[in-house]
């Protein structure tokens, strides 16, 4: 079996593995209800955490999308109270702005070769500013749109219900899986992530491929704040803090490996499911402190590290890859 | 002659050296050329002109009879100039198919037509007897292949001209042979290709010319029937015969004990398994050309790659040499080649550095106590005679023998039996070569074994009291006493090789 997958189907394996816990525990938690929720629930994550995966293949970080979801709410509640647009032409003006705030940070992260990581920083605490300059309150949102849009669903079979947020979310999750692994676009990503000097070499344009990556998180960061703002009906300057920790633990527990290049689109969408899986079962029991899903993701988080380094070694080892590391670190001196 | 590539004049100025001085070099369609020369003659820049990666400041470049500058890799490879480095410029990450196509991948409603993508590669990869699943990816294959299917990708680019740079350093001989192979069926097809190797056996089987550099300057080439090895070696090396001999020192052949003893020892891929005897007291030099396997061979004693073969004994003990950590606990010491990444740790004061490996071996728990520190350090600073207004100077800032002579200290500290020093003179000052060499005798006087590797013969051959010639990562003469000398030396380098075992 190609060893890249195997991340990917350990999450999977974990996820059925829970599931089944769960499930002997409490049999009512495998209906399509539970299902439905649990989708609806994590539709912002699951959003946020599919633009972050991309970031991640191609070797980087975006730590802004917390903030730019809470921006996103706050723009959104605060539009609809003091001018007369429609939320839909909100919503496309929202996703603009997000584009193109991920666009600039792309951009200063390649032209001034600035590390991502310092790069998105700065982008959180801008994007967490703005919102507290739009508004310190909480903001309501309401507009028969928003109603028309959180009361539709699917009804599934055994009345569960997969509401338009949710489905949003999986077509997110099913046309970036497409954009990445089928699309020549996917490949420039997964090789600038692999190496991005040699990706160079073989021709790809490394700036414009970065550029485009930080682009798509925020544009899914801003598609996940829509998402959140529907979901919650209110945009609130202090919500979702620390959800691109969140995000990136789904992407790690997904399979993806951190340092870029490699990894699978859907895997983060059961990684996703997993953390949700976990609150789930917290709200059956009705004992434990909710906070025990964060031990369980630490602990999970935990595993996969150690899973990826030991596949790492595994494979450098067979391609006799110590005196090879070396001299590309060497190399990688001598350019810089 | 059908010049496909014609260079003249070609001149690369670095801030303070002239890196290639008016180098003509003229590439034949249908030919394989040996570009040849040591580290440092100036081949990687003259590729470096030739694909654009580097601005040349002057010369002209006629690519069939048209002149011709690229500013970049990219451009040199649509003017059909195509570029396999040493380390295979593949990204593993990616299937073999997607860096076959990668930049022109068949597109069916804008995404990638894998099918067609995989037929294509596949159909790129049959001319090389290449039959591998092109959907899995590059890291699942070996070197060898990996360097086949970048040969395929610049060849499939590029049809002119193919510039291989050390593409055989880390492949064995059936993969070499396999290799020379497809370049044979290349040349049939009119391609030009230019070969750098330090493999002189290798060069000899494939290349129809050669052109050598040296110091930046083309110092002679020609048919490779032509040109014997001896007179390759001269050239390479800048060495003349009728140069007179400096003194070789004289010393009684001592039959003491033997410091370490190495039976069969060896590291697949990289030195063949050699025997070594090395007495208390003695100075054993190591001698060949560049990628010979004098390194390599250092650092398998040293357990810096790790043995797979043979046994090895130092003082009398056998010991299992699988890490650095272990040769240090064994009494040895390794100076390595390159100072500035695997020896001194810039930032760190000159006592510092003295004390890291005492103090590593020590163990944190028991630091060295700091007068006693200040006492050590302040001694080898006026033993080694080191250059440097205070002991608390950062090493960085010192000049390139004083640094030497740190790491020198470093491991004196350790007061090991056994010392391997890697290329000790080697970027230093004329001045300071003359200290080092003093050192290392002195240090050879007071009982030290010594094991030098150094492209300096004459140095070399002054020193040793022994000198072993490695080629093609295996030891291939040992000369002694008398027999030292630095034409002796060049000689079995040169030597044609006895019947390959391997074809």
């Amino acid at each position: 079996m190609n060893a890249r997958l195997l991340p990917f189907v350990v999450t999977c394996g974990i996820f059925v593995l829970a599931y089944g816990l769960a499930w002997l525990q409490f049999p009512a938690i495998l209906s399509t209800r539970v299902i439905g929720n649990l989708l609806t629930d994590n539709a912002y994550l699951g959003i946020v955490a599919v633009g972050m995966t991309v970031v991640i293949l191609s070797g980087g970080i975006d730590l802004s999308v917390g903030a730019v979801i809470a921006f996103s709410g706050v723009f959104i509640g605060v539009m609809l109270r003091d001018t007369g647009l429609h939320p839909y032409a909100v919503f496309v003006l929202l996703l603009l702005i997000t584009t193109l705030f991920g666009l600039a940070m792309g951009a200063v992260i390649h032209l001034l070769e600035m590390p991502p990581f310092i790069v998105t920083l700065a982008g959180m605490f801008m994007a967490r500013g703005a919102a507290y300059v739009l508004s310190i309150d909480s903001i309501p949102i309401r507009h028969p749109a928003i109603e028309a849009i959180q009361s539709a669903y699917w009804l599934m079979p055994g009345k569960g219900r997969l509401t338009l947020i949710a489905g949003l979310m999986l077509l997110t999750v099913a046309a970036v899986t497409l954009l990445i692994h089928r699309s020549p676009f996917g490949t420039r990503v997964m090789a600038v992530g692999g190496d991005a000097r040699t990706a160079r070499l073989l021709g790809v344009d490394v700036g414009r491929t970065t550029v485009a990556v930080y682009g798509l998180s925020g544009f899914c960061a801003g598609l996940a704040g829509v998402v959140f703002a529907v979901y919650t009906s209110a945009g609130y300057s202090l919500a979702t803090v620390g959800t691109e920790l969140d995000a990136i633990a789904a992407v790690v527990i997904g399979g993806t490996l951190l340092t870029g290049g490699s990894g699978f689109v859907p895997g983060t969408l059961v990684g996703v499911l997993i953390m949700g899986l976990i609150q789930t079962y917290i709200v059956f029991d009705g004992t434990l402190s909710s906070w025990w899903t964060k031990i369980v993701i630490g602990m999970l988080l935990f595993g996969f590290v150690a899973l990826q380094k030991g596949l790492v070694q595994l494979r450098s080892r067979k391609g006799g890859g110590r005196r090879r590391a070396r001299r590309q670190s060497a190399q990688g001196r001598a350019a810089a | 002659m059908d010049a496909v590539l014609e260079a003249r004049g070609i001149t690369k100025r670095f801030p303070g050296t002239v890196a290639l001085d008016a180098v003509d070099f003229t590439l034949a369609r249908g030919e394989v050329h040996a570009l040849l020369g040591e580290n440092g003659a100036g081949k990687s820049t003259l590729i470096k002109c030739l694909t654009g990666a580097y601005a040349r400041d002057g010369g002209t470049v006629l690519l069939d009879g048209r002149p011709v500058a690229p500013r970049s890799t990219a451009d040199a490879q649509a003017l059909g100039i195509g570029t396999v480095y040493q380390e295979v410029n593949l990204l593993p990450n990616l299937t073999v198919a997607e860096n076959l196509m990668l930049g022109r991948e068949p597109r069916r409603l804008g995404l990638t037509d894998r099918r067609g993508a995989g037929r294509e590669a596949a159909r790129l990869l049959a001319d090389y007897d290449l039959d591998i699943d092109v959907t899995r990816p590059l890291d699942a294959y070996s070197v060898a292949v990996q360097q086949i299917v970048a040969i395929a990708r610049a060849v499939s680019l590029s049809d002119k001209v193919l510039i291989l740079d050390e593409p055989t350093a880390s492949l064995d001989a059936a993969e070499v042979e396999r290799l020379f192979g497809i370049l044979r069926r290349l040349r049939g097809r009119g391609l030009a290709i230019v070969f750098i190797s330090h493999f002189l056996d290798q060069v000899y089987a494939i290349a129809d010319r050669l052109t050598v550099l040296r110091n930046g300057r083309n110092v002679g080439g020609g048919p490779a029937a032509g040109v014997d090895r001896l007179a390759l070696v001269n050239m390479m090396l800048g060495h003349d015969l009728a140069q007179a001999e400096t003194g070789h020192r004289a010393r009684a052949p001592d039959d003491g004990p033997p410091a370490a003893q190495f039976r069969d020892f060896g590291r697949s891929g990289r030195v063949e398994p050699f025997d070594l005897t090395i007495r208390k007291g003695e100075i054993v030099g190591l001698a060949g050309l560049l990628g010979s396997g004098r390194t390599e061979m250092a650092e398998a004693i040293f357990g810096i790659d790790g043995s797979d073969s043979g046994t090895a004994e130092v003082g009398g003990t056998a010991r299992r040499l699988d890490s650095p950590r272990a040769a240090i606990r064994a009494g040895m010491g390794f100076c390595p080649e390159d100072r500035k990444t695997d020896g001194i740790v810039a930032d760190l004061g000159v006592r510092e550095n003295m004390m890291l490996a005492l103090q590593a071996r020590r163990g944190w728990t028991r630091p060295v106590a700091r007068r006693e520190q200040d006492r050590m350090v302040a001694d080898y600073i006026r033993r080694l005679d080191i250059r440097t207004p205070h002991a608390e100077k950062r090493v960085g800032e010192l000049s390139g023998g004083n640094q030497q002579k740190v790491i020198l200290a470093r491991w004196l500290l350790m007061n090991p039996g056994f010392l391997i020093l890697d290329e000790p003179t080697r970027g230093i000052d004329v001045g300071a070569h003359a200290e080092i060499i003093r050192v290392i005798e002195e240090l050879c006087d007071r009982g030290m074994s010594l094991l030098v590797i150094s492209s300096e013969l004459d140095e070399l051959a002054a020193y040793s009291d022994r000198v072993i010639v490695m080629r093609d990562r295996r030891q291939v003469a040992e000369l002694a006493g008398a027999a030292v000398s630095t034409g002796a030396i060049v000689a079995a380098i040169a030597a044609a090789p006895q019947q390959r075992t391997a074809p």
